[in-house]
C-alpha cells in the first residue's frame, strides 16, 4: 500500500489502483455522512477531484493519488458511508482506478515515509 | 492553535477528555470530544450534554442609582436598554427571560440576546442579558453607550457559562442544584454552589428541555466537574450544538442573520413588541411594520434535502424552473432525521411547507422540499 500527503492510500494490483482514504484521514473527517463517488470511465489526473466526503459539518474534497480512468466504484458506500469510519483501508474503498503509468504509484510513500510524515504532523 | 486566543474557565476539562479544540469568536473551543458530532448528538437528545459555551457574552445591566423599589428600578432599567431592542422589557415579571434582537436604525439585526429580570430578591437586582460570543464587543459598547450615566454594564467574560441540554437534564442540574428544576422555561433564577452565586436559566438552543448557567470563575471548574461526573452526562463539542440548534430551526447569527436582514425576514417576528412597534418605540420600525404587513421580500425557510448531498452555507435555491430565488445560510446532516436539512432564504411565495425547490450544490441541482420549523419537535418543559 502506498500513500500520498493529502492522506489516500492506493493498492496496487497489476495496472489496477484501489484508493481510499487512510484511518488518520477518516478520523480526522469525522463522521462520515455522505460520499459522491466519480463515474466509471472518467479519467482522472493526479490531485484532481476524484470523490466528496461530507462529514455532519463539512464537505471535504478526495484527491486522486494518480492518474487514470475510474474502472469500478464501491458501489455500497453511498448507502454506509459509515464504512469510511470504520473500516477506511479496507471496506472503505472509494473507487478503482486502471493506471496511465503504473510507475507513478513508485512516487507514493511507503507506509513507514507515511507514518513518519504523520508524526511531523 | 494561536496564543491569541482566549481560554475558557473549562479548557483545561476540554483538554483532559481529549476535545478536538477549534478556533472560534476569539476562542480556542472544543469542536468535539472522541466520541465525535453524531454520537454527541444524539446522546443529547437520549440524555444530557453539558456544553461549554463561555465564549458568549452574559452580562449585568444596573442602575447606576436605583431608587431601591423592585418595579420602578425595573422600569427605569428597562427604559434604557429597550430604545436598542425588539422586545418588550418593561412588562418582564421577576425572573422571567425573553429572546430579543438587537437592532439597527434600519431595522437590521446587530445581534440576537436573551435579556432576563432578575429575581427581586437577589442580592444586585438588575437585567441579566446574554450576547452571542462573536459580537459581543460591539452589542456591549452599544449597550454601555445607551445606558450612559444612568446604568452601569458589567461583563461577565472570565466567568462560565455552561449549557445542559437534553431530557435527562433537570435530573442531572437538580442533583448539583437543589431547586434548580423548579424553574419553569425561560425563567430564571439564582442558586447557591459552595457558597458561589450562580445565574441559572431554563433555557438553550438545541429544542430541548435544558439550563444556562452561569458559574463565576471561583467555582467554575468544581461545577463543571460535579455535572461531568453524572453518568448521564457527556461533554459536547460546538459541532454537534451547531446539528442539534439547526434541528430546533434556531438561527445562528452571523450565518442565518445579519445586519441586513430584519427580525421579519428571519422569521422572528415574535420577539418583536406589537405594542412598542405601534407606539413607533422601536428601532427600524417602519421597515418591520411595513414587512409585516406584507411587504417582506425574503424570508427564512426550512428545507428538507430530498436528494444528494447536504447543501451547505451560501447553495443557491433555485426554483423548479432552475432561477435563483434565494441562498441556503445553513445546512447539514440531520443525525435525528437521517436526511440533509438547510435554512435559507427565498420569497414569501415560495415559502409555503410542501413546495418543491432545488439546491445546487457543486453544480447539480438537487430536489428540496419547503418544510416548517423546527425540523425536530422542541421539547421544552413549562410550568404555569
Amino acid at each position: 500500500m502506498r500513500f500520498t500527503k493529502d492522506h489516500e492510500w492506493v493498492q496496487l494490483d497489476g495496472n489496477i489502483a484501489t484508493v481510499g482514504v487512510t484511518a488518520y484521514a477518516a478520523d480526522q473527517l469525522g463522521d462520515v455522512v455522505f460520499v459522491e463517488l466519480p463515474e466509471i470511465g472518467k479519467a482522472v489526473k493526479a490531485g484532481e477531484n476524484l470523490a466528496v466526503v461530507e462529514s455532519v459539518k463539512a464537505a471535504s474534497d478526495i484527491y486522486a493519488p494518480i492518474s487514470g480512468e475510474v474502472v469500478e466504484v464501491n458501489a455500497a458506500l453511498p448507502d454506509t458511508p459509515e464504512t469510511v469510519n470504520e473500516a477506511p483501508e479496507q471496506r472503505g474503498w472509494f473507487a478503482k482506478i486502471k493506471l496511465d503509468n503504473p510507475s507513478e504509484v513508485d512516487g507514493l510513500m511507503d507506509r513507514a515515509a507515511y507514518e513518519t510524515y504523520l508524526r511531523s504532523l | 492553535m494561536s496564543s491569541e486566543l482566549k481560554k475558557t474557565p473549562l479548557h483545561g476539562h476540554h483538554a483532559a477528555m481529549g476535545a478536538r479544540m477549534t478556533a472560534f469568536a476569539g476562542y480556542e473551543m472544543p469542536i468535539q470530544f472522541p466520541d465525535g458530532v453524531l454520537s454527541e448528538h444524539r446522546w443529547t437528545r437520549a440524555q444530557a450534554g453539558v456544553f461549554d459555551v463561555s465564549h458568549m457574552g452574559p452580562s449585568f445591566l444596573t442602575l447606576a442609582n436605583p431608587s431601591g423599589d423592585p418595579d420602578q428600578d425595573h422600569r427605569r432599567l428597562a427604559a434604557l436598554i429597550e430604545p436598542l431592542v425588539s422586545a418588550d422589557v418593561a412588562s418582564l415579571a421577576p425572573g422571567r427571560v425573553r429572546y430579543a434582537v438587537l437592532l439597527n436604525e434600519a431595522g437590521g439585526m446587530v445581534d440576537d440576546l436573551m435579556i432576563a429580570r432578575l429575581p427581586d430578591a437577589a442580592p444586585q437586582r438588575g437585567l441579566y442579558v446574554v450576547v452571542n460570543g462573536a459580537t459581543k464587543d460591539g452589542d456591549f459598547a452599544m449597550m454601555a453607550a445607551a445606558a450612559g450615566d444612568a446604568g452601569r454594564l458589567r461583563r461577565s467574560d472570565d466567568d462560565a457559562l455552561i449549557a445542559v441540554q437534553g431530557p435527562e437534564a433537570a435530573a442531572v442540574v437538580e442533583a448539583a442544584l437543589p431547586g434548580a428544576a423548579d424553574l419553569g422555561f425561560m425563567t430564571c433564577g439564582l442558586r447557591t454552589f459552595q457558597d458561589e452565586t450562580l445565574v441559572v436559566s431554563r433555557s438553550g438552543y438545541t429544542g430541548e428541555d435544558g439550563f444556562e448557567i452561569l458559574a463565576p470563575k471561583a467555582v467554575a471548574s468544581r461545577f463543571y466537574h460535579v455535572l461531568i461526573q453524572d453518568r448521564r452526562v457527556k461533554p459536547i463539542g460546538l459541532g454537534a450544538r451547531d446539528s442539534l440548534r439547526l434541528e430546533a430551526g434556531l438561527p445562528l447569527y452571523g450565518h442565518d442573520a445579519d445586519e441586513t436582514v430584519s427580525p421579519v425576514e428571519a422569521g422572528l417576528a415574535f420577539a418583536i413588541s406589537k405594542r412598542r412597534l405601534k407606539a413607533g418605540e422601536v428601532r427600524g420600525g417602519a421597515r418591520l411594520t411595513e414587512e409585516l404587513e406584507g411587504g417582506l421580500d425574503r424570508i427564512r425557510i426550512g428545507l428538507r434535502i430530498l436528494e444528494g448531498a447536504p447543501a451547505r452555507e451560501g447553495a443557491v435555491i433555485a426554483d423548479n424552473t432552475g432561477r435563483p430565488v434565494g441562498r441556503v445560510t445553513s445546512g447539514g446532516f440531520s443525525p435525528t432525521l437521517s436526511y440533509p436539512i438547510a435554512m435559507g432564504f427565498a420569497p414569501p411565495a415560495l415559502s409555503q411547507p410542501g413546495l418543491r425547490l432545488n439546491v445546487i450544490v457543486r453544480g447539480k441541482a438537487q430536489a428540496a422540499e419547503v418544510t416548517s420549523m423546527p425540523f425536530v419537535p422542541h421539547r421544552y418543559v413549562r410550568k404555569p
